[in-house]
């Protein structure tokens, strides 16, 4: 009895989904697009162990990782490193130091950036914390993408090395929105190449374009920032937004613009549980 | 320390590959003072052949004593790991050389007795080429050869 | 002005183990700025490792070595506690050296 008459109902309904009827579907939140995003990058890649994917095209090429490996047998970076290290350590001329503006005096928090920062309303990357640190305490702000904040960036991501991402969406419209730009930004097609970040991070992720292997977007930020042999020098997140922007022939944003920072927050959300592995070396 | 990046970084770097390309002889002025014992004139050779005549006034055999460790795609052509090493006795030194780079040779190691017959590096070329790796026992010269492909990084950038 | 040398070398009963990264530019001479000029060679010419007064390895290196250079050897010999020193000359004279601790 309840079968023949519940039978009509389910095709009906099947009919609607197929057609693409009205039926409202709930709204995909973070935590479902998260779960999906990781998902899709384990299906496509399931030889690779989870926390594997923050060596991003390592994870996907054998013949490369074994390069990387070479190099990581005392990595470029190293200068870099010591360099930050120094000045983090080195005081501000009012005698206060990087310590003192971030939890456990910023060793081992990494990991936790970007967060967005709801007094704000907007999001903080680790970059963008360095420098608020600086001016709060009278210093002149740090050029970014290279030089001095790569290298202390590289240094407090040493202290984090391994730690997994653990970036939290709070529960405001601002954070969400903030989370909804940023992915936006990641499916959007731009430039006169007209490709989106995910047409080569996830469509892609594993093949070849020319020489270099398209690193998967899942734990794509974990090794910054990176020493990268093309740029014989070091480079934040934003070095590397910034020219792809341009390999992309499209105009790039300036340093730390709104939308980089939803994107990194975005992205970071996405690779929670992918552990830090920076600084990095790529090619 | 750098500034902001400009646009002419795509530039600038689809330049220096199309120089590295054309083999540019670019030794332009600049006040040398070069290292004492530095064999400048083998550095400065076209052909393998010719670096190793300056260098050791010989030419070499090839033999599967020589072990040769080299990426068949270079990640990136600017550092390429290369690995030499030996089974032969009494290696005296270990040569890297790259044909198709301006310079053919790269490298050029001595060692002293009891120092092991092996060497690591990270060498720059211009373009695929064979990479050889040049072993001197005894007073002669044993090489193996392999080739590494070179390309255009990703996005042409 | 902090060293732009840095060794590992690590004893390991009849030898020890080096790997030296130095940073240094090691421009080429072939290569381009954005205004078009050549950027001159700037490049290491010869490292050499002293160990108790012995050279044990000489590199002679052309402008095809990496930036931030790197090498990898091992020689004979070689305690905990014994010192190697490694001393690099580039091609416009300048100089470094660096003497580290065997591990």
């Amino acid at each position: 009895m309840s079968i023949r008459r519940t039978a009509p109902w389910l095709i009906a309904v099947a009919a609607v989904c197929l057609l693409g009827g009205a039926a409202p579907e709930p709204a995909a939140t973070p935590e479902a697009d998260q779960k999906a995003f990781q998902a899709y990058f384990k299906d496509r890649f399931p030889q690779v162990p989870f926390a594997d994917f923050a060596n991003g095209p390592y994870a996907v090429n054998a013949p490369m990782r074994k390069q990387w490996e070479d190099i990581m047998q005392f990595p470029p970076y190293d200068f870099a490193l010591d360099e930050g290290k120094t000045a983090f350590e080195t005081p501000f001329a009012n005698g206060k130091s990087y310590a003192d503006c971030f939890a456990n005096k910023g060793i081992g928090v990494r990991q936790t950036f970007p967060y967005f920062d709801t007094k704000t309303g907007e999001v903080v990357t680790l970059d963008l914390a360095i420098n608020q640190c600086r001016t709060a305490n009278g210093e002149k702000p740090l050029p970014y993408q290279t030089g001095m904040m790569a290298s202390i960036t590289a240094y407090m991501a040493e202290t984090s090395r391994d730690k997994p991402f653990d970036i939290k969406i709070p529960d405001d419209p601002r954070a969400t929105a903030a989370y909804e730009d940023g992915k936006k930004f990641f499916y959007a097609r731009r430039g006169q190449l007209n490709f989106s970040c995910a047409s080569c991070h996830a469509g892609a992720a594993g093949q070849r374009m020319r020489g270099d292997i398209l690193a998967p977007a899942l734990g794509i930020l974990a090794s910054f920032p990176i020493y990268r042999s093309d740029w014989g020098s070091m480079g934040t997140i934003d070095r590397r937004f910034t020219s792809c922007s341009l390999q992309m022939r499209a105009a790039p944003l300036p340093p730390q613009d709104v939308q980089y920072r939803d994107l990194e927050y975005f992205l970071s959300y996405m690779s929670n549980g992918v552990p830090i592995s920076g600084p990095g070396t790529r090619p | 320390m750098h500034a902001a990046l400009s646009s002419n970084e795509t530039t600038r770097r689809a330049t220096l590959r199309l120089l590295a390309l054309l083999g540019v002889a670019g030794l332009a002025g600049t006040a040398r003072a070069d290292a004492p014992g530095w064999p400048e004139q083998a550095f400065h050779q076209k052909t393998p052949d010719e670096a190793l005549k300056l260098l050791y006034g010989k030419s070499f055999e090839m033999s599967d004593k020589v072990t040769l460790d080299v990426p068949e795609i270079a990640e990136n052509g600017a550092v390429v790991p290369v690995s030499v090493s030996s089974s032969l006795p009494g290696v005296t030194s270990i040569s890297i050389l790259v044909p198709e780079n301006p310079f053919a040779l790269a490298a050029s190691y001595k060692f002293a007795e009891g120092t092991a017959a092996s060497i690591g590096c990270r060498l720059k070329m211009a373009k695929t080429s064979k990479v050889i790796g040049i072993v001197e026992s005894g007073g002669k010269l044993y090489g193996a050869s392999k080739e590494v492909k070179v390309t255009l990084g990703g996005c042409g950038g | 002005m902090p060293s732009t040398i840095r060794v590992r070398a690590q004893a390991s009963g009849t030898s020890t183990d080096v790997q030296a990264l130095i940073q240094h530019p090691m421009d080429s001479g072939f290569v381009k700025d954005s205004d078009g000029k050549l950027i001159p060679a700037h490049h290491i010419e010869t490292v050499t490792f002293d160990y108790k007064g012995k050279i044990v390895l000489t590199a002679n290196w052309g402008p095809a070595v990496s930036k931030d250079p790197y090498i990898k050897f091992a020689f004979a010999g070689g305690a905990k506690g014994d010192d190697l020193t490694v001393t690099w000359v580039d091609n416009l004279g300048k100089t470094d050296t660096l003497t580290a601790k065997i591990t």
